[in-house]
This record gives C-alpha cells, sequence and structure tokens, in this order.
C-alpha cells in the first residue's frame, strides 16, 4: 500500500491534495511526470501529474480535482490511508533548458502541473512570467507558489472575484505583445490549452502543452491515449504527455475524453447516493 | 519397417463437454467443463504408447506425453500431473491455449487415419486434477547459491525463468509493470477460455517456492536495468513480450469506439470492465461489434463483444479461411456461438458522427495474388469493390510489436530491425553481459509454449552463469 501521509482540501473542496509514501518513484520522478493510482481492488488506472516530489522523504505529492467516480472515491482516503497502486514515473520529463523569457499558462488543476514545471524552468536561468486562471478566487490553487516560481505572476479570474477579470488568454496576448517571449508552456482544460495555442501561433512563439487523455496502462500497450500531433497518431504515455501545442488536434482530443460519459456519470451518481 | 501395433478396440475421441453455445455467448464463464475421469482414462486408451512417439517432436518443450498419457490410464493423476512438471510449468493453462493441432496433436499417429488423441484436454485434466486434489507440497529446492536473479516481465516465459532458477536455490524477483502478475494470461486471455484463479494460482505456487514478485515496476522508468544490477542482482532475464498495439492507419481510426485489441482485452480482464459499474474502469458495449483480424487475439476480442451484449459481432479479415492463424478450437467456437466471418475483406475508413463516434466502415474486397515473404499468398484489393458495414464498435487485432519503453531506455542491448531483442539461440543470452532476453519480446507475437520454453533455455544458461561463470 501506498500510503498517504498529508492531506489537505483546496478550492472549497473540489480540489484535493495528496502527499503519499513512494520512495522509488520520489527517487527517479523529474518534472512533468506522471503517475498511475488505483485506490482498491476495484478500483480503475487514474493518472495525476506529480506536483512535487521529495526523494529525501520518499514522497510524492498530487493534486487532483474531483470531476467523477474516481477521483470522488480518492477524496474518501484520509491520512494514513492509502493508494493501493501507485505507478511510475511515467511519460517524458520536460525539457528544462535556458532558453530566455517563458510564459508559463496555467489553468484550474492545470497549476497544480504547471506549478514543478515553473520552478525547475526558474531554477534552470529564465525569466518566468507566470499566467494562471480559475473560475473564481475561492477556486484558485497555488497562487503563492507560482509566485515564488515565477519573477511576474498575473492573476485571472472568470468572474473576476479576484486578479484580470477574464480569461487567461487575455493576459497572454498582452505578454506575447511585449514581442520577447521564447517559449510557453499552457496546461489546463483542453479548449484553455487550444485557444491559447492559437494565440502563440500568432505570434510564433514555440509552445509546449501537456495533454491528458483517457489512459490505462500507461506504458504504450493500449493506444488508448493516443492524440494526433502534426497529423500523425502518438501515444500520449511514452511519446508525451508534452507535445508542440502548435501541432495538435485538440478537438479530437476533446471528443476523446467524452467516450464514456454516460457510463460515468451512472457510476459517480452510484457512488454518489451510496455515499451520502 | 516400424512393428504395427496391436489392434484395439476403436474408441472414438472423447469430447469435453461444454456450455450450450447460445448460453455461454452471454456469459464469461469457462466454455469447455473438462473431462471426467471415466472420460480422461478412455481418451488416455486411444494412444497407441508408441515407442518413438511422433507427437514429442512437435511439442516445443518435449514433454513425455505417452508417459503423461499412460499415468493417467492407470489412474495416477498426480503422477501423470508430476510428470508434465519436469517439461512444463504450466500445464492447465498449456492444455488449454496451445495450438495442438499445428503441435503435439498435429504430428500424433492416430491422427493419421482418426481424430488425434486429445493430448491438451488430457494434460488440463491431470494438471485440474492436482490443482484440486493434490497435495500442494512444493518441488524440492537446492540450497542457497546467494546468487540474485530479477526477470523482467511476469508472462509466460518470466514465470518458467522464475520456477526453474528458484528450485536451484537462487534468488528470484519478478518485477511486473501491471498491477497485477501472469501477463498476456491475465490482460489478454479472457476468463471463458482461461479462468484468472489459475493463473493466480501458479503465481501463488512461485510464490509459496520463494520467488518475490513486485508489482507496479516498470523497469526502464521505476528502475533502470542498471540499477537492478547496481542493486545486486547477478542476472537479468527480459520477459516484457510483444506490447505494442497495431493500427491500421487508415483514416478515421482516432474515433470513438475504435479500440485496439489490448485496450479493449486489458479493460475486459485485467480491469474486470465486463463487472461495470461493480468495477470502475468503462468499457464500449457495441451493438454491432467489428473485429479486425483473425488471430487468437481476433476470436478472444469477437467473443468478448458477444458477451458484452453485442447483437451481431463479425470478423473482418483481408486473407481467406485457409490463412486463418487462430487455434482451430477458438474459430469453431466463435462460429458456434455466433460469430461471423467475412474473408478476403479490408477496411478502408472508419466513419463517425458528429460527435466523433463510429457509425460505420467502408470496406474494400480482396482477391490473392502471388505468395509474399511470409509464405502466404498476398491480398490485393478488387477495384469497385467498395462497401460499407454498419458499426458502433471496432476492434483491431491485427497483431502486436516490440514496446520500445524498455529497450530504448537500456544501452548495449542489440534490437533487430523490428524492434526485438536479439539473443543466443542455444542460451537466450543478449549482447548485455548478464542479461538474457525470450518470449514475445525475441520472437514477435507467438504462443504461451513457446515462451515458456525460451524461459527454459535461458533458466538453464542463467544457472550456469552464476554457477560456473559462463
Ligand atoms: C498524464 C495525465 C496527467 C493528469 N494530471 C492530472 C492532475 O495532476 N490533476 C488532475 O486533477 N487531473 C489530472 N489528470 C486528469 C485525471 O486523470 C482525470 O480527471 C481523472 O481520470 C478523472 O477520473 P474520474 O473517475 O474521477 O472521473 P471520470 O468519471 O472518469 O470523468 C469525469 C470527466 O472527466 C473527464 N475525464 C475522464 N478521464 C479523464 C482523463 N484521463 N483526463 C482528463 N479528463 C478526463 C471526462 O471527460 C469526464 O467527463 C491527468 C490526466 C493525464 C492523462
Ligand atoms: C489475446 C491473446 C490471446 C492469445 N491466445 C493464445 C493462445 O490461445 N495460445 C497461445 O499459445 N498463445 C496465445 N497468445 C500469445 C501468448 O499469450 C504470448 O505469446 C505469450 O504470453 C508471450 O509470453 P511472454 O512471456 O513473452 O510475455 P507476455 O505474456 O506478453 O508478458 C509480458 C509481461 O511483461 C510486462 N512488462 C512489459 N514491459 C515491462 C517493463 N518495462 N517492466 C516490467 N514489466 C514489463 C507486461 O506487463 C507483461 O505482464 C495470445 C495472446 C493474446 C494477446
Ligand atoms: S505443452 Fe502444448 S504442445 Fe506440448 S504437449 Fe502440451 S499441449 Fe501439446
Ligand atoms: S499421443 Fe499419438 S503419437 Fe503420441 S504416443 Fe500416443 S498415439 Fe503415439
Ligand atoms: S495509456 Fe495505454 S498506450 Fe498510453
Amino acid at each position: 500500500m501506498f500510503t498517504i501521509v498529508r492531506r489537505e482540501e483546496m478550492a472549497e473542496g473540489t480540489v484535493i491534495l495528496n502527499e503519499i509514501e513512494a520512495p522509488k518513484i520520489a527517487r527517479k520522478a523529474k518534472p512533468g511526470q506522471f503517475v498511475i493510482l488505483k485506490a482498491n481492488d476495484t478500483g480503475e488506472r487514474i493518472p495525476l501529474t506529480m506536483a512535487d516530489t521529495d526523494p529525501d522523504k520518499g514522497t510524492i505529492t498530487v493534486i487532483y480535482m474531483v470531476v467523477g467516480k474516481s477521483t470522488a472515491l480518492f477524496k474518501t482516503l484520509a491520512i494514513g490511508d492509502g493508494y493501493q497502486d501507485v505507478i511510475g514515473p511515467l511519460g517524458k520529463p520536460t525539457e528544462i533548458e535556458k532558453i530566455g523569457n517563458v510564459v508559463c499558462v496555467g489553468g484550474g488543476t492545470g497549476i497544480a502541473v504547471m506549478h514543478p514545471i515553473t520552478r525547475a524552468m526558474k531554477e534552470a536561468g529564465n525569466h518566468i512570467i507566470a499566467i494562471i486562471g480559475a473560475r473564481s478566487k475561492d477556486l484558485l490553487i497555488l497562487e503563492d507558489e507560482m509566485r515564488s516560481a515565477s519573477h511576474e505572476l498575473l492573476v485571472c479570474t472568470d468572474d473576476g472575484s479576484y486578479g484580470h477579470h477574464g480569461f487567461v488568454t487575455d493576459k497572454l496576448r498582452e505578454v506575447c505583445e511585449r514581442g520577447d517571449i521564447d517559449q510557453a508552456v499552457l496546461i489546463g482544460p483542453v479548449p484553455m490549452m487550444k485557444f491559447a495555442s492559437l494565440l502563440t501561433k500568432e505570434f510564433d512563439v514555440p509552445t509546449l502543452v501537456s495533454l491528458n487523455p483517457i489512459m490505462v496502462d500507461g506504458t504504450g500497450m493500449c493506444g488508448g491515449c493516443r492524440v494526433t500531433v502534426g497529423g500523425k497518431t502518438r501515444f500520449a504515455c511514452v511519446d508525451g504527455p508534452e507535445f508542440d501545442g502548435h501541432q495538435v488536434d485538440y478537438d479530437e482530443l476533446m471528443a476523446r475524453l467524452q467516450a464514456y460519459c454516460e457510463q460515468e456519470k451512472q457510476c459517480y451518481e452510484n457512488f454518489c447516493t451510496l455515499n451520502t | 519397417m516400424p512393428k504395427k501395433a496391436p489392434k484395439k478396440e476403436k474408441i472414438p475421441r472423447q469430447q469435453m463437454d461444454e456450455q450450450e453455445p447460445q448460453v455461454r455467448a452471454k456469459n464469461f464463464d469457462e466454455v469447455p467443463f473438462g473431462y471426467t475421469k471415466e472420460q480422461a482414462k478412455l481418451e488416455a486408451a486411444r494412444c497407441l504408447q508408441c515407442k518413438k512417439p511422433a507427437c514429442v517432436p512437435g511439442c516445443p518443450v518435449g514433454i513425455d506425453i505417452p508417459g503423461f498419457i499412460r499415468l493417467i490410464q492407470d489412474g495416477d493423476f498426480t503422477g501423470s500431473c508430476r510428470l508434465l512438471w519436469d517439461k512444463n510449468a504450466l500445464p492447465a493453462i498449456c492444455g488449454r491455449v496451445c495450438p495442438q493441432e499445428l503441435q503435439c496433436e498435429g504430428l500424433c499417429i492416430v491422427g493419421k487415419k482418426d481424430d488425434p488423441v486429445a493430448i491438451g484436454n488430457l494434460e488440463r485434466f491431470a494438471a485440474d486434477w492436482e490443482r484440486h486434489h493434490g497435495t500442494g507440497v512444493l518441488p524440492p529446492r537446492e540450497d542457497p547459491t546467494g546468487k540474485k536473479v530479477a526477470v523482467v516481465g511476469s508472462g509466460p516465459s518470466g514465470l518458467t525463468v522464475a520456477g526453474d532458477l528458484i528450485k536451484k536455490g537462487h534468488a528470484v524477483t519478478i518485477f511486473e509493470a501491471f498491477h497485477l502478475p501472469g501477463g498476456v494470461l491475465v490482460y489478454g486471455i479472457p476468463e471463458f477460455r482461461l479462468p484468472k484463479e489459475i493463473v493466480a494460482q501458479e503465481v501463488n505456487f512461485l510464490e509459496r517456492q520463494g520467488v518475490r514478485i513486485e508489482c507496479n515496476q516498470v523497469v526502464g522508468r521505476t528502475i533502470s536495468l542498471e540499477e537492478l544490477f547496481e542493486d545486486g542482482y547477478d542476472a537479468v532475464f527480459l520477459g516484457v513480450g510483444a506490447g505494442l498495439p497495431r493500427f491500421l492507419n487508415v483514416p478515421g481510426e482516432n474515433m470513438i469506439g475504435i479500440y485496439s485489441a489490448n485496450e479493449y482485452l486489458t479493460r475486459s480482464n485485467l480491469m474486470k470492465a465486463y463487472l461495470f459499474p461493480k468495477y470502475d474502469t468503462p468499457i464500449i458495449k457495441g451493438k454491432n461489434v467489428v473485429t479486425l483480424g483473425a488471430g487468437n487475439v481476433a476470436m478472444d476480442s469477437a467473443r468478448t463483444a458477444l458477451r458484452l451484449g453485442a447483437e451481431r459481432s463479425t470478423i473482418v479479415y483481408r486473407r481467406s479461411r485457409q490463412e486463418v492463424p487462430a487455434r482451430a478450437a477458438e474459430v469453431h467456437h466463435a462460429e458456434e456461438e455466433g460469430v461471423v466471418f467475412h474473408f478476403l475483406t479490408a477496411p478502408i475508413r472508419f466513419m463517425g458522427n458528429k460527435k466523433g463516434r463510429l457509425v460505420g466502415m467502408e470496406c474494400i474486397q480482396m482477391e490473392l495474388g502471388e505468395p509474399d515473404e511470409s509464405g502466404r499468398r498476398r491480398p490485393l484489393p478488387i477495384k469497385g469493390s467498395g462497401f460499407e458495414i454498419e458499426c458502433d464498435l471496432a476492434i483491431i487485432a491485427v497483431g502486436a510489436g516490440a514496446n520500445p519503453l524498455l529497450t530504448q531506455s537500456t544501452d548495449g542491448l542489440t534490437l533487430n530491425n523490428w524492434g526485438y531483442i536479439v539473443t543466443d539461440e542455444n542460451t537466450g543470452k543478449t549482447s548485455k553481459k548478464g542479461v538474457w532476453a525470450g518470449g514475445d519480446i525475441v520472437t514477435g507475437s507467438a504462443t504461451v509454449i513457446l515462451a515458456m520454453g525460451a524461459g527454459r533455455v535461458a533458466a538453464d544458461s542463467i544457472d550456469d552463469y552464476l554457477t560456473w561463470g559462463w
């Protein structure tokens, strides 16, 4: 069992942080990589990016949004409980280099994925402009962490309850207009990545996105995570999860994420009825 | 001239009782019930006990076939199973899944004039008997040698290596990427053909002998091959299988409702999606299901689809019936259950609705031309023969390739043009010192028994290396 040693609720309990004992994974993991977690015998294998790792303590941290049955089940796990299976580190690590001026855009729980990458980019000597966004102030996560991982932090909320009133793309446009951006990294909901990529394309800024298709094994053996990038089929779990944002077929990804909609709703509702 | 065998009263080949096709097509229970004691003895009596048995060279691991059959005839079922174990650690599995008609039974002398002796069924009977009635006594183990062996992958090749080397007194640890051991035996072959309880028992048997199994270990990611040596392992066996799904590369293939067979079967078998929502992993249940390909994997997929509620399950294969690579028993079972076969047919594109869900497939008729590299006649499209098949689920079962995850993260392993590991045929040694390989990652997709045979060869060589240093 992989024991939970720290647990926090964020964004009004819609986002959960788990720090988990997984010494082998903690020793190896690099920014951008993910793990697959399975809570119990009947559980599903769920991919989550590592938001942090502590090789000395032998722990990894994941931050996830509660969206369906499996994440709702994860939410019920307390400190001292654990996951039956944690597999990783999976996926290719982010290529961290000194590039120059880097804009890091995180939306929703994407901020959790963005954070370790931003920090590593800063440590590599880049100048970091971070843009983070959420639907409202209460749902915004990791603001302080992102502030210290960047040189400049811009905050947006959809409802204007905090920071800029509007989408992260508004701020991204302003930043791109400065004309000296060498690299963009975008992580968040698929529509956000789609529109932000269209924008950075306008400005010819090289762009990296982290994709989150539905996965099973995470080792390149099932093809369930396939995405189209530059007209070619790629497996996000082994060829990614990061890809050139200007080449990704986002519409296909969005459609594929809906594959189990009906069944997931059924599963989630059963679970909620049982647990209330 | 070989002496004529004494004339025996002719006993027909004993058929195992099975679930009725219409019934079993709706459940996941095993199809045949196995022999009764009486049936097994009758079938065993059909064996001529040849002095120079033709069947044995057909078995890749050289089982003493007349020997184990004789013991069944004598009623010594435990003894029979022990004799099987000498050459084959997993007889309950091989009896069920070996392509016997191409191997042992294909060469059986009785088969020249009559149906061959049902070697596979008898093997299964002896192993099942021992599993249900045996004493569970562990085989003897030599004194500990102090040597450590890492086995990567827990498919039939890895299980064989582990079983052989633990008996020789070496310490063995299996590293498996999935959360359950067994390889294709648990994630690929469905419950109705190979109950998972059997695989679990075989694995448990190894654990009781002292084999350690570490699941959730993706070698090349969680731990590298070099790190295994740093951790004190003296030798490593790679039995990682051929786990890379092949797609057709025709337009529309990424639509919802198109699975690789690996994904479809893994969801159903390993993740138990057929028990959804009791288990959390969902699976698309098509009404009109098309499976592309005609190997064992395709039969398993098409038959799983029926059990998940398909109204029509169709196999589309670009060659003809003669070239079908699946075991004869699987094709027969599939047809009985109502799977429809479209031979000499190939897909050209998939069609979807606005939501990106599959609604149909355009196909073209093929004809057979000259033989290709594989010796089979090459299928060629017939111009203007296009037609459409309605379907809401398509399963692509056109073979697998070498998964590069481990091989690309490891220096010094020589690979062939297709990415498979190159080994010495007689020892299973790779180009890297202290590293052996066998099974599908060396041969490409093959069979359970060939993977086990490769495991045996490698285990012998590893034992030599650990004992004598060569
Ligand atoms: C490499 C990778 C890294 C990820 N990292 C994180 C992370 O750090 N934090 C986080 O909150 N989430 C992350 N995700 C997404 C997370 O895996 C899904 O939210 C989760 O699988 C949903 O499971 P569920 O059973 O709770 O919801 P479900 O009931 O399965 O789904 C609810 C809704 O979520 C969508 N969904 C289903 N599966 C996925 C999926 N794999 N990815 C995205 N959406 C999905 C569906 O469209 C569905 O409508 C990551 C996904 C991938 C592939
Ligand atoms: C659906 C299906 C039906 C089949 N039916 C038959 C049949 O009826 N008869 C027959 O004889 N053969 C059949 N076969 C073929 C047979 O199952 C295979 O040839 C055999 O299992 C190969 O054994 P293996 O030991 O090479 O590897 P596998 O059984 O493929 O096992 C490899 C194991 O290694 C693990 N692994 C992979 N990479 C790593 C890594 N980096 N780190 C750790 N672990 C790793 C995998 O998760 C897997 O568990 C079938 C195959 C399939 C897919
Ligand atoms: S292991 Fe397979 S080939 Fe060998 S005797 Fe048994 S069924 Fe026949
Ligand atoms: S199984 Fe067939 S070939 Fe083998 S010993 Fe018996 S009769 Fe002879
Ligand atoms: S999750 Fe199976 S291939 Fe990527």
